[in-house]
């Protein structure tokens, strides 16, 4: 793939406008069936233009104004905001107190700079593709809580085109969460506590709630791989010290000077976790008391590092999926949850790699009916990049929403006693 | 007098049944009181009231809410207010009719903006969670069935594939209470307050909540219906603002119990730059010593030490001329050059002072404020010793400014109540100088409040002030634009 030029992004982003972002199923997305009136016109988006120029309180007839205005301005970076009481754009002209953001998605971001504290590969907004997996297994985590535990149903998980992932939940009942409910929810969320000051920032004590359990079997799946081989946790002295610092002292000492005995961190895990399962089983048994610092570590180590922030304020903002990332060039596509083992970031197409393929697939074109509306053009165009499976998805997804609606719908005529 | 924007057809009939209106002690508030009072009773209900809450904040600042001395104190307080304390009291018509009013007067005062809204939705909420537990088992069904809160109980069936996860997920109980006491599912919304403690086991967007858990729930829904209850009041209250009768009386209940504010400077210039070291062990309280000597040592503070340091000198008697000297003198030995300070730090400053932006005067935080907002953390300096630090440090702090140790556990009566720091510097003040007698020695004054996790009692304030009403969340947002903390 061609490399990307930060400054080659003015001549890009007309393309990607023109030919690439999918409007269609972006509208069909943001308007929710038209079931409440005027979804779509009360949505306030918000723009990053050239030079830093930032522009809030944007908003838009109808998706088609709105592919216009993307058109016309080229934004940098698009963000989505809330769906307030009154037209964003004309909010200047509400009394103060009267403008409200009403509902929007719940929305998560979990950032890679987060876990710095865990990670040994890189730092800051660097990557690599052996702590890729933290968001991997973040994803699974939070996504099982999501759907099992709170029973949601409508999530799009998407790369966030550096460093991180972002949720956006869009059941019905969920857009209309209260903050207080969304800081609820991220609490339920969160088990790792603590700042720069706090060397244990995972605390277990029974009875352990299911949540924390299953949550652990998740991690478990990717611990020896991720951490013990990937991260190589307790691969020296220096390492295993500062595991060693978030278990109880009464077994650190044991484990001290077994460790330098065994071969490698494999090796010396089994050690560690051989220990406090066997706490466990003599606790059940009524001696003693459980010890569950394998699970703290794992959990330190791997588990979901949450932005409150984020989640909780209904106005926040947050960067829309298909919007390029300014840095990375990449786009923010969405993640396919069934394959999530198989994303490779360094795979997902930038935006001047896309408007490589789409020249290289331009002679062709000019040889077509030239007759053809633009939507229709789009489309094969789109298919003749990289950015078709994920355009792909992020349609699905719509068309599962749309399904949701229809069952929903037929739900209620039935109740309503018509034959 | 009618609140015409609720009134309801039904007529509440007096002379019948007294017990009929008021069946329970205890109530959700639902509909608005339709009798006609005195303009004397609506005053004295509503002062009584306000008092009542006022105490209810002061004891849960104060000590646990569900120990016994928070108990016995708030059941002393409602006694003497006449206010209903007991739930079985039978012949408590007079107190329950009271409580209904008052609650509705109050309501009037404090819908009018967000924070007074909050002040009043807390105070209330814990006085309602304080009742709730004082009902016993059977009267907290029947207040249930009452107010036709709907819980949908489980099948047994469900309670027994579920009673593992249950088990896990309920603290507090064992297999076998988990497999007698009833489970209700109840939507995530009805039981917040469990779900973000993962106190409860949740499947599929739901709680299942044991009854003796109940009444988190039941909180939350009278929460959730006060707030809006209080949001629709404040749209009816141009209609009854202009009742030339009420106005002066509403606005002074929320206004009220406002003690000096140390706003106004009486002293102001009467603090020289070089006596400040010597004041701060002398007469500061242990809160602006610690900042005062943190700011000293590091050459620097943080935004929350500066707002809450800088305001207390300003109600000292600092000029602003003198605060720009001392602060700026002070940044320079540190990383921040003249010119920095100039543009970003000096202009909060002066902010401070009432002379940029809005313009308000910013006034001296009182100890509630300090206590209840922007704990502080790692870095800081901020906040009240008594609340925020580690026991053990406290100690160790307070003996190394010689403080004996029989000041440094319980001390009774200082003769005042304390509750904001200038007071303090300005009392301590008054003492050194000879006008005012008090039962202790001046060193021991500012170690009279101690309060640590272990809930040791604190001498109970009296007359409380009422916390900044500023909106200096503003000031805080242009603060941050101007630093780097």
């Amino acid at each position: 793939m061609a490399p990307f030029e930060p400054a080659a992004l003015p001549e890009l982003l007309p393309v990607f406008y023109r030919r690439l972002f999918p409007h269609g199923a972006y509208g069909r997305w943001l308007g929710y069936g038209g079931v409440e009136k005027n979804y779509f016109q009360l949505r306030e988006f918000s723009f990053t233009l050239r030079d830093d120029v930032y522009v809030r309180f944007q908003s838009f007839g109808s998706p088609q104004e709105l592919e216009k205005e993307l058109q016309r301005t080229n934004p940098y970076k698009i963000d989505i905001g809330a769906v307030y009481s009154h037209r964003p754009n004309q909010h200047n002209t509400v009394h103060l107190g009267a403008f409200q953001p009403v509902e929007k998605e719940l929305v998560f971001d979990i950032d890679m700079t987060d876990y710095d504290d865990v990670r040994t590969c890189c730092s800051s907004a660097d990557i690599c593709s052996k702590c890729w997996t933290l968001m991997t297994i973040a994803v699974r985590v939070i996504d099982r809580a999501l759907v099992e535990d709170l029973g949601m149903k409508h999530r799009l998980w998407v790369y966030s085109g550096r460093r991180g992932v972002h949720c956006w939940v869009c059941d019905d009942a969920v857009r209309k969460w209260s903050p207080a409910l969304r800081a609820a929810a991220v609490e339920y969320l969160s088990l790792v506590k603590g700042g720069a000051e706090t060397v244990k920032k995972v605390n277990l004590s029974e009875p352990v709630h299911p949540f924390i359990r299953r949550s652990v079997s998740v991690v478990e799946k990717y611990f020896e791989a991720y951490a013990l081989q990937g991260q190589d946790i307790l691969g020296s002295p220096e390492r295993w010290d500062k595991v060693l610092a978030l278990v109880p002292e009464e077994h650190r000492e044991l484990l001290q000077s077994e460790f330098p005995k065994k071969r490698d961190s494999v090796q010396r895990w089994e050690l560690l976790k051989g220990r406090m399962e066997r706490t466990r089983r003599l606790a059940s048994s009524g001696k003693g008391t459980a010890c569950y610092a394998d699970w703290e570590v794992m959990l330190q180590y791997c588990f979901p590092r949450l932005d409150i922030n984020v989640s909780k304020g209904i106005g926040h903002l947050l960067k829309s999926p298909f919007s390029v990332h300014p840095k990375t060039g990449r786009i923010s596509v969405p993640l396919d949850v069934q394959r999530l083992d198989d994303f490779d970031p360094f795979a997902v197409p930038t935006i001047s790699s896309l408007c490589q393929e789409l020249d290289a697939a331009g002679d062709d074109t000019e040889q077509e009916d030239g007759e053809e509306t633009e939507p229709k053009r789009r489309m094969r165009d789109y298919r003749r990049t990289q950015l078709a499976p994920y355009v792909k998805a992020f349609e699905q997804f719509v068309e599962e929403m749309e399904r949701g609606r229809r069952v929903e719908r037929l739900r209620r005529s039935d109740l309503q006693g018509e034959f | 007098m009618e609140f015409s924007s609720r009134a309801r057809q039904r007529h509440l009939k007096l002379a019948g049944d007294r017990r009929e209106p008021y069946p329970h002690s205890l109530q959700f508030y639902q509909e608005p009181p339709t009798e006609s009072i005195s303009l004397a009773e609506f005053e004295s209900f509503a002062v009584d009231r306000l008092r009542l809450l006022k105490v209810v904040e002061n004891l849960g600042v104060s000590y646990v809410k569900s120990g016994d001395a928070y108990k016995t104190k708030l059941e002393a307080e409602l006694r003497k207010l006449k206010f209903p304390y007991r739930a079985l009291a039978e012949d408590d018509y007079d107190a329950r009719r009271k409580d209904h009013i008052s609650h509705f007067i109050l309501r009037l005062a404090y819908c009018q903006s967000e924070e007074l809204r909050r002040w009043f939705l807390q105070q209330e909420m814990d006085l309602f969670r304080y009742r709730f537990h004082e009902l016993t088992d059977s009267l907290r069904q029947k207040f249930l069935d009452h107010v036709n809160l709907s819980f949908e109980a489980i099948s047994e069936d469900l309670k027994n594939e579920l009673s593992n996860e249950l088990y896990m997920s309920t603290p507090g109980l064992s297999m076998s209470k988990v497999k007698e006491q009833m489970f209700y599912k109840v939507g995530l919304s009805d039981a917040v307050d469990l779900f973000r403690a993962r106190r409860v086991f949740i499947k599929d967007g739901f709680a299942f909540v044991p009854l003796k858990d109940i009444d988190a729930i039941v909180l939350n829904n009278y929460r959730k219906s006060l707030s809006k209850a209080l949001a629709l009041t404040a749209r009816s209250l141009p209609s009854i603002q202009s009742d030339e009768r009420l106005q002066p009386l509403l606005n002074h209940l929320s206004h009220s119990y406002v003690g000096p504010d140390y706003s106004v400077q009486k002293n102001t210039g009467k603090i020289s730059l070089e006596h400040i070291d010597a004041l701060s062990v002398k007469s500061f309280p242990l809160c602006m010593r610690q900042l005062h000597k943190a700011l000293r040592e590091n050459h620097h503070l943080r935004h929350g030490g500066r707002m809450q340091y800088g305001l207390f000198l300003k109600g000292i008697g600092l000029t602003l001329e003198q605060a720009l000297e001392f602060w700026k003198k002070e940044f320079i030995k540190g990383k921040v050059d003249a010119d920095k300070f100039d543009k970003g730090y000096a202009y909060s400053i002066r902010h401070n002072y009432g002379k940029e932006g809005k313009r308000t005067d910013y006034t001296p935080y009182s100890c509630m404020k300090i206590i209840m907002s922007n704990p502080p953390s790692q870095g800081d300096y901020h906040g009240c010793p008594f609340r925020h630090s580690d026991p053990e440090l406290l100690k160790q702090k307070l003996q190394s400014y010689k403080v004996p140790p029989s000041g440094v556990t319980q001390v009774d009566d200082i003769g005042f109540s304390l509750n904001h720091p200038n007071q303090y510097f300005a009392e301590s003040q008054r003492i050194l100088s000879g006008g005012r007698e008090v039962k202790k020695e001046p060193n021991h004054l500012g170690n009279s409040q101690q309060k640590n996790n272990s809930q040791e009692s604190v001498n109970s304030n009296s007359a409380p002030t009422s916390s900044n009403t500023t909106t200096d969340a503003e000031l805080e947002g242009l603060e941050a634009y101007f630093t780097e903390d």
